[in-house]
């Protein structure tokens, strides 16, 4: 069952790519549990969690927040598949530096990405789902985080 | 060109390949572009394991920066296999995977070095320049 107390690591992962990568912090908001039908933005990075703990994490944004990310990362191709590109890494740093309290077992997939399309996930007895609000920037987006 | 013919950089230094190896293509053209080293050229860029692989044999570089969640060949494997080919190749791990365990790992296998995403460019020259010494 995933606690309250371990979404801090996510927490912390999210503030920090935000002040890392994108040089401007976040505000992130208190996580909350998720209720029905996931909620997601036009982009998707998802990645599937097995070992210890089994499940998903995943971050969804507008377009508009990822065309300003990747202007703040120097980079001037906002094509389709540069938002993919982009909302699969996003996903794929905050659940790989996950680890660092997770541990090895935690294992993480390559991301997958959806596009205006909600990512698909059984819950196992014990799986909680929680949403992380995030603002950056006037834009909001979210991290799902949802484990046994 | 240097006193025994190998290439140099402007300033004199031989020159030393690099190849660039990450699933994202924003990553790779992140580091490209943000390496600060007038002596590495890179020679290419790869988005896993097998591709890596495959340009190695034909770039034969010197320095590669490797991240480890890819598909088809992860960095961990793929790591093991190009120092295999080439046991003096510099090889810095950039990678979310922020376990010491995976660290480690890397290391056994043959890797310099160890940068956990994200970085600055700052780190990211400097992990660089510390599997260059």
């Amino acid at each position: 069952m995933l606690y309250e107390q371990e979404l801090k690591t996510f927490v912390e992962g999210t503030t920090n790519f935000f002040e890392v990568a994108a040089q401007q912090p976040a505000s992130i908001g208190s996580p909350y549990l998720m209720e029905g039908p996931p909620a997601v933005h036009e982009y998707t990075g998802v990645i599937n969690i097995s070992g210890k703990r089994e499940g998903v994490v995943y971050f969804t944004a507008p377009k508009a927040m990822l065309t300003v990310l990747l202007m703040k990362m120097q980079e001037n191709d906002f094509s389709h598949e540069t938002m993919r590109d982009l909302v699969g890494e996003v996903a794929n740093t905050i659940s790989g530096n996950a680890r660092r309290d997770f541990g090895r077992d935690f294992v993480i997939s390559v991301p997958s990405v959806l596009t205006n399309e909600k990512p698909e996930f059984t819950h196992k007895p014990g799986q909680r789902s929680f949403i992380i609000p995030i603002n950056w920037r006037s834009h909001s987006a979210k991290l799902v985080v949802s484990l046994t | 060109m240097s006193s025994n013919g190998s290439p140099t950089s402007g300033n004199g230094k031989r020159s030393l390949k690099l190849m660039i190896v990450d699933d994202s293509n924003i990553m790779r053209r992140r580091i490209e572009r943000s390496q600060q080293f007038e002596e590495l050229e890179v020679v290419g860029t790869a988005g896993d394991g097998e591709e890596a692989l495959e340009l190695f044999k034909r770039t034969d570089p010197d320095v590669v920066t490797m991240d480890l969640t890819m598909p088809r060949m992860d960095g961990i494997e793929c790591i093991g296999r190009l120092v295999a080919l080439k046991p003096a190749v510099r090889i810095l791990v950039v990678s979310a995977l922020a376990d010491k365990a995976t660290a480690v790992e890397a290391m056994e296998r043959g890797a310099n070095g160890f940068l956990n995403k994200p970085f600055t460019d700052r780190q990211l020259n400097e992990a660089i320049a510390e599997v260059m010494r």
